[in-house]
């Protein structure tokens, strides 16, 4: 009777065929909600880059990408319901697109032994690899950005911005008050005064914020906004004139959505990014033949070329060569979880691999080690041209004032160590 | 001028045009509450429900596009027209009636009787369900609204310079005023003064408010509960239509817009749910207490962004005095 059962079971695992192995990429989205504006492109471009990739490549390594989509709405119980949901499936590289959603799983995915990669957001003092070991936040963070849009105002002042006036206008949330300490430290350095404006959740009335800002006249105004925080503000700063050249938006504030409902007058406004802007790059004509003309487009597919969607090209790529890496580093195509950590740890970025999958100039050349999860930190303005209806780089990459950031970075990531008992790596 | 002065006097204005902005949501839900005691939490939504397809209107989108082309294949986004904005309007007043006569139909008239709770409950999830649509119908994506009479005669956005310019003039300070605020007064007042006169002058008007007094001593003088309802339902979206554009013109229509509920509750509770100048004049004290709080307290002493918890807090110190609100009726029980 055993060897019956036996045999029937030895028979039905080879009708059933050899089980098609996947590489899956959890896409935590929010397609819906408050925050809708700015997750379609993100997921839409995430999703885009996987299916160009299967398409034209055949997978990665041979072994095709699945992308595993879960909304969350921006809400952060959704999102760890979310990465709970979808971390069985083998999801190798959690991307949240959320500050909130990151702060939840960080202890999660350490203990679950994966891969979160924070491009550009969530807790800075995780490119600390030293403390943080599954949490990945190159190619910039939040405090990389503040210093970038100072460096950005000494260039454009000859080095010299002692006793000019900045206002922070900011989204009063963990997320808005992350670069106040930043900016502190770079006023107390470089001789600027700074003025801190809240903006309470959503930020659909600001009008206190610009009367107060009309009153104090500050030489430039910086803005950690989302959602519609960004096009209330950028509304506000036309409806006071402010100059929109003085008025420059971290890289969550810089998106065609945040600027086109407020029309001509938005023109002149301007953004931090992390990724190259607009649609020069060649992989934009891979995705035209294997993905929009093929009908395999992501959600509505009106999203091409947004500075959000090429964010999340982008971020696809760093994935994708972080899956190469581990491939490379193991010798087998179909990774684990604990192998795509890896593969993130010991990624190099070159110009090279960026001209073959055709995102040269999408960001820099960088080298991510066990140490440093935060890579070179760089960041350029653009801004935006209302009548051509174009966001235009204004700006090189340029590093963030690494000397104060570093050792911002070194004493929160510290403390955190010695909060929560962390044994330090990289030993 | 002194310096000092003029900053609050333009402060206090600015209040008071926030306060009518807010006054603008408050009123959907007093019209709801005063004639059917249900507290309606789909108001916010429904003012995004209404902007979106106001906008979906006047550009010609394919509603339900993204689900059409899903299941036959197909390739439709736009009708490949536009519609002029006072047409536009008058669809999307259309659209709101038939939603009244849905919500009537399907959801309020089983409900008869039951507990507020059920009904408020039920409210609930009609917000919901109206989010879903409206994705559904229009999509996500974030909708720039012109409204505007004829080319270039749109809804004004900017800085009033005419009253910068006389003021700067007579005073030495030019005070700011926005344009959009401007107007949001005017058609707020032509709303109040449109809505008191058609529930004091119109048959459908004093039938309503006796459905609001007692509506089973209107049911037995002839009155139609069921019309009456879907009248108030319908006034209520057009209301909800009128918040969706001023606000929508200030940040583009997108989701975030049914959170604008939230300006409107500490409204209600000053004003009273149940008295239309109730709503304009709790409106008017809460933009201006918050915005003056900002500017005084707020800013200077306790880091900013009060105006949220100070727009409540305000509310409860008058719910503790006066629990029906200024304006609201006293309920008295009698044993």
């Amino acid at each position: 009777m055993k060897l019956k059962l036996a045999t029937m079971a030895v028979a039905g695992l080879m009708a059933a065929g050899p089980v098609l192995a996947d590489l899956v990429m959890p896409s935590l989205s929010f397609r819906t909600g408050p925050y809708a504006v700015g997750g379609i492109p993100l997921a839409d471009g995430y999703a885009d880059y996987f299916t160009l990739v299967n398409e034209r490549d055949g997978g990665i390594g041979g072994v095709p990408v699945r992308v595993l989509e879960c909304e969350t709405a921006y809400n952060t119980e959704k999102g760890v319901e979310c990465y709970e949901a979808t971390k069985g499936e083998g999801s190798l590289l959690y991307q949240p697109f959320s500050t909130g959603i990151t702060y939840q799983l960080i202890p999660k995915v350490t203990a679950d032994g994966i891969a979160l990669h924070t491009m550009g957001y969530g807790r800075t003092s995780a490119a600390n690899g030293k403390v943080f070991s599954n949490v990945f936040n190159f190619p910039a963070n939040y405090w990389d950005a503040a210093s970038v849009a100072i460096n950005y105002l000494l260039d454009e002042n000859g080095g010299d911005i002692k006793g000019r006036k900045i206002a922070l206008v900011y989204h009063n949330s963990a997320y808005g008050k992350e670069p106040i300490r930043t900016l502190e430290t770079l006023a107390e350095k470089h001789g600027f005064e700074l003025s801190l404006l809240p903006v309470d959740h959503p930020g659909q009335e600001q009008k206190s914020q610009w009367l107060q800002i009309r009153r104090e006249k500050p030489d430039t105004v910086l803005m950690w906004g989302w959602g519609v925080m960004n096009q209330v503000a950028i509304q506000e700063a036309a409806n006071i004139r402010y100059p929109m050249e003085n008025f420059i938006g971290v890289w969550w504030s810089g998106a065609e959505a945040d600027v086109i409902p407020v029309g001509a007058a938005a023109n002149g406004y301007k953004a931090l990014t992390m990724n190259g802007v607009g649609k020069n790059f060649p992989i934009y004509d891979d995705l035209q033949k294997y993905v929009y003309d093929a009908g395999k487009s992501a959600g509505a597919g009106d999203q091409s070329g947004t500075v959000l969607y090429s964010r999340t090209i982008y971020a696809g790529f760093l994935a994708h060569m972080a899956i190469l890496k581990a491939q490379e580093m193991h010798g087998v195509a179909d990774i684990t979880q604990a192998m795509m950590v890896d593969g993130m740890e010991n990624l190099v970025i070159t110009n090279e691999m960026m001209e073959k999958y055709g995102v040269t100039g999408m960001g820099p050349e960088f080298a991510v080690s066990c140490e440093n999860h935060g890579g070179p930190g760089l960041g350029a303005v653009t801004q935006w041209d209302a009548a051509a209806g174009v966001w235009n780089q204004i700006s090189e990459f340029k590093a963030s004032d690494k000397e104060v950031i570093d050792a911002l970075i070194e004493e929160d990531s510290m403390a955190f160590a010695a909060e929560n008992n962390i044994d330090l790596r990289c030993n | 001028m002194n310096e000092q002065l003029a900053y609050t006097i333009e402060v206090f204005a600015n209040g008071l045009m926030a306060g009518v902005l807010y006054a603008l949501v408050a009123l959907g839900f007093v019209l709801i509450y005063k004639a059917s005691g249900i507290f309606n939490f789909a108001q916010g939504v429904m003012a995004l429900f209404a902007a979106m397809t106001l906008v979906g209107i006047q550009n010609g989108q394919v509603p339900f596009a993204h689900l059409i082309n899903s299941i036959f294949g197909t390739d439709i986004h736009y009708f490949g027209w536009t519609v002029h904005s006072a047409f536009a309007i008058i669809l999307t007043v259309g659209v709101m009636v038939l939603l009244a006569v849905f919500v009537q139909r399907f959801v309020f008239r089983h409900l008869v009787g039951q507990e507020p709770i059920i009904l408020f409950m039920a409210t609930i999830g009609l917000a919901y369900f109206l989010e879903g649509m409206a994705d559904l119908m229009w999509g996500s994506d974030i909708k720039t609204l012109n409204v505007c009479a004829t080319e270039g005669a749109c809804l004004p956005q900017g800085m009033n310079v005419w009253l910068e310019g006389t003021t700067y003039e007579a005073l030495g300070y030019g005070f700011f005023i926005d344009n959009l605020d401007i107007v949001a007064s005017i058609v707020a007042a032509f709303l109040v003064i449109g809505l008191v006169m058609f529930a004091q002058y119109t048959k459908q008007g004093r039938a309503m408010r006796a459905v609001a007094d007692d509506h089973q001593a209107a049911l037995s003088v002839g009155v139609s509960l069921n019309f009456i309802w879907i009248l108030v339902w319908s006034l209520a979206g057009f209301v909800a239509l009128v918040a969706g554009i001023m606000w929508g013109a200030k940040s583009g229509v997108q989701f975030s817009l049914s959170l604008i509920a939230l300006k409107a509750l500490p409204v209600l509770m000053l004003g009273g749910f149940t008295s239309i100048p109730g709503a304009i004049v709790g409106g008017l004290i809460i933009g201006v207490g918050e915005k003056m709080f900002e500017f005084l307290i707020g800013a200077p002493f306790l880091g900013g962004a009060t105006e949220n918890w100070f727009a409540y807090m305000l509310a409860l110190v008058f719910l503790v005095f006066r629990p029906q609100g200024l304006f609201g009726e006293k309920i008295i029980e009698r044993v």
